[in-house]
């Protein structure tokens, strides 16, 4: 590789490649022909940076100045100024990385100060399609001690002493699978990712996919050699195409450089990988109807046991690992599992990757170590809820976890402590909500994503969280009943009990924790037929404010119903009974005289 | 196949042009690069120690630009950061002049005061 003085390092996750960082790309390229830069200057497309709402990215080395926003057309300004003439463009940096006009180090900007990066090590700091960058911050040498220096058993025992548990939502602690695994005596074993990441707001997965594929294939390799399979599978929804190509590019490379295949780095070791595309289905995140959907059969679970470790895929002993999980594999060999360990909790060492989302102001991808609280990760890293409204909730675990309140963000980080609450940590969703989030409308939205995507096996799931939300649509439409709480729960705890999988499980885990810490807005809803946050259109009434209006007459004009009426010059009315709330009159009316209720 | 010694190889060769991006710690090379720096040639000299650092395979040392400092007379200027030493400023730098720098200052640790602010003030 040529030796550059700078680096520019353009995100094409898919956050920043849908606002056009491709372009962006090309039109560096172009600009640094132009001004003979070539041999100084290299352009590299990478992963994520994790401030999703602030792209397209673009980080310049060695000066490290991160330019947020960037549109194709100020590239030709960054090439002259901060390239030829090594003026950095301040209108383009991220606002929070500039200080009394001096550039802060990117590891002293709030977004990134807590953050501890072991996941995400290496997502925006190199080029995920490039071997040898992945090489060079210490890749493939973790795999090397382990088929060089150690036997299957110490390897599980790293994997143990490190204290890693699952990071795809059930926190089983990763290295006892390993050990289940490796005891069961077969010719053919199987070792599986789960990259099929189904949570609505979950990206965490996606972007260490499409940042740095290899850590996969390194840790797949590595748990390969320690519970004795030869053959791995990525189970990889469809959805993200980035994600398949750089997988595609990377399993490649590796076979060509001899880190896949029949004698990995000379030792004699035997290991490949393939990959599988799902074709978008929910449950498909779930062991069992994985396994189904790479045999290539319909995505449905079964009971266990047994469990995949006896009788998994192919009816081979098998182990599924979640996409983050293999991450921090490399890692924990890398630096040892002490050091590992040492972040964390009692019961939860390590990191966890967090996408942020909902109405929160640096929209984007975070890791924290674990034991850092709910109010941490929203208000120093997260930056708050935008437009000075007022947090009410945090929604952690998608489908299957809950929402927190205020009262419980001083709460630290880890899988029981968020378990007592009545959530999860899930796979890693983090969607805020605001004064204006209705949440009963949260929990009959959540409702209606697990009815979509109920495989239809088990009757509770099938069944019994169709009537849920017949009974959460009513209470938004404003014809809840009075006993509509107790049947919902009591719903809620025969399907807890009786479902197949944990789809179904859990699904009721929305609906119960709105209802322990929101009972007021589901009374409000079902006795004074009133949706307080303001959502619920049925149960909204438009009117005209008297002393604001003025006469017109459009919103009359507007009205498809016809229902406003009035002479010109003296306040309109509106007819509620005729109106069906469609908002025109409001969007209409020159004066702001029209409230919804 | 990649033996463990290619790998290796690969990853020093390959950290040494990257290693740009995450690593702060080393030496910094800046040479001035606004308008008085690039007219007084400053670009032949960023190319000059660019390469010498690459022929003596150099990690850790960190070649970046600035603006102009305000001795728009004295310029092309080089600065060098050593963690733990003064800054040192060269002034009227020459291609060949950057070469010499790298190879006593940067490789062997000795100032080249003939090329410094200070001998040129004299």
């Amino acid at each position: 590789m040529e030796m550059y003085r700078s680096h520019v390092m353009i995100c094409r996750g898919t956050g920043c490649t849908s606002s056009n960082s491709e372009q962006i790309a090309k039109n560096f390229e172009e600009e640094i022909k132009k001004h003979g830069l070539e041999k100084e200057v290299v352009v590299e497309r990478t992963g994520c940076f994790g401030l999703c709402a602030l792209g397209p990215v673009v980080i310049v080395y060695p000066e490290a100045s991160f330019y947020s926003l960037v549109k194709p057309e100020d590239v030709e300004e960054i090439v002259k100024e901060h390239l030829v003439k090594g003026r950095v463009v301040k209108r383009l940096l991220y606002a929070e990385s500039v200080e009394e006009n001096k550039l802060k180090a990117l590891e002293e900007v709030d977004f990134f100060k807590k953050q501890v990066r072991v996941a995400l090590r290496n997502c925006g700091v190199i080029n995920p399609e490039n071997i040898d960058e992945y090489i060079a911050f210490d890749g493939y040498k973790a795999l090397e001690k382990v088929l060089t220096e150690m036997t299957p058993a110490e390897v599980i025992d790293t994997v143990k002493k490190s204290g890693l548990r699952g990071r795809g939502g059930a926190g089983f602690p990763t290295g006892m699978k390993w050990d289940f695994a490796s005891r069961s005596v077969n010719d053919q074993k199987y070792v599986l990712c789960n990259a099929d990441e189904g949570d609505p707001g979950a990206f965490m997965d996606r972007s260490v996919l499409e940042g740095d594929p290899h850590s996969i294939l390194e840790a797949m390799t590595i748990a390969g050699y320690a519970i004795g399979a030869g053959q791995g599978y990525i189970y990889c929804r469809a959805e993200y195409p980035i994600a398949v190509k750089r997988l595609g590019i990377a399993i490649g490379q590796a076979r060509q450089y001899g880190l896949l295949g029949d004698n990995i780095m000379g030792t004699g070791f035997k290991f490949d990988i393939e990959l599988r595309l799902g074709a978008g289905a929910f449950v498909c995140g779930e062991e069992t109807a994985l396994m189904a959907s790479i045999e290539g059969q319909r995505g449905m679970p079964r009971p266990r046991p047994p469990f995949p470790a006896n009788k998994g895929l192919f009816a081979k002993p098998t182990i599924l690992n979640n996409v983050e999980t293999y991450a921090n594999i490399p890692v924990i060999f890398n630096k040892g599992p002490e050091w590992f360990a040492s972040m964390g909790t009692e019961k939860s060492k390590g990191t966890k990757v967090f996408a942020l989302g909902g109405k929160i102001n640096n929209t984007g991808l975070v890791e924290i170590p674990m034991g850092t609280t709910l109010r941490e990760v929203i208000y120093e890293i997260g930056g708050g809820c935008p437009n000075g409204k007022k947090f009410k909730a945090v929604q952690t675990g998608g489908p299957s976890g809950g929402c927190i309140p205020e009262e419980h963000l001083d709460t630290p980080i880890d899988y029981e402590s968020l378990a007592s609450l009545g959530s999860i940590i899930g796979s890693g969703g983090m969607i805020v909500m605001d004064e204006d989030n209705c949440m009963v409308d949260i929990a009959r939205f959540f409702m209606d994503f697990i009815v979509d995507e109920s495989c239809g096996k088990c009757t509770p799931c099938r069944e019994g969280t169709k009537r849920m939300l017949e009974i959460l649509e009513r209470i938004t439409e404003g014809k809840g009943e009075e006993e509509d709480i107790e049947k919902l729960e009591n719903l809620a705890m025969n399907i807890k009990n009786s479902a197949l999988c944990g789809l179904g499980q859990t699904a009721p885990n929305p609906v119960l924790s709105t209802i322990k810490y929101f009972r007021n807005e589901y009374e409000a809803h079902i006795k004074e037929k009133r949706c307080p946050a303001g959502v619920c259109n049925e149960l909204l009434n438009y009117m005209i404010m008297a002393d604001k209006c003025k006469g017109c007459g459009i919103c009359a004009k507007n009205c498809p119903q016809q229902c406003i009426s009035g002479q010109p010059k003296t306040p309109y009315t509106i007819d509620s009974s005729k109106c069906i709330k469609c908002g025109v009159c409001m969007s209409k009316c020159p004066f702001k005289a029209i409230t919804r209720k | 196949m990649k033996t463990i010694q290619e790998l290796e190889e690969i990853r020093k060769k390959t950290l040494d042009t990257i290693n740009v991006r995450k690593d702060r710690s080393g030496t910094r090379i800046v040479v001035g690069m606004a308008t008085c720096g690039i007219a007084a040639g400053a670009r032949p000299v960023l190319l000059a120690i660019m390469d010498e650092i690459k022929k003596h395979d150099l990690s850790d040392v960190v070649v970046a630009q600035t603006g102009c400092i305000g001795m728009c007379r004295l310029e092309p200027i080089v600065e060098v950061y050593r963690p733990g030493e003064e800054k040192v400023t060269y002034v009227k730098v020459n291609p060949s002049k950057a070469i010499r720098i790298v190879n006593e200052h940067i490789m062997k640790g000795k100032v080249v005061e003939g090329y410094t602010i200070g001998a040129e003030s004299k």
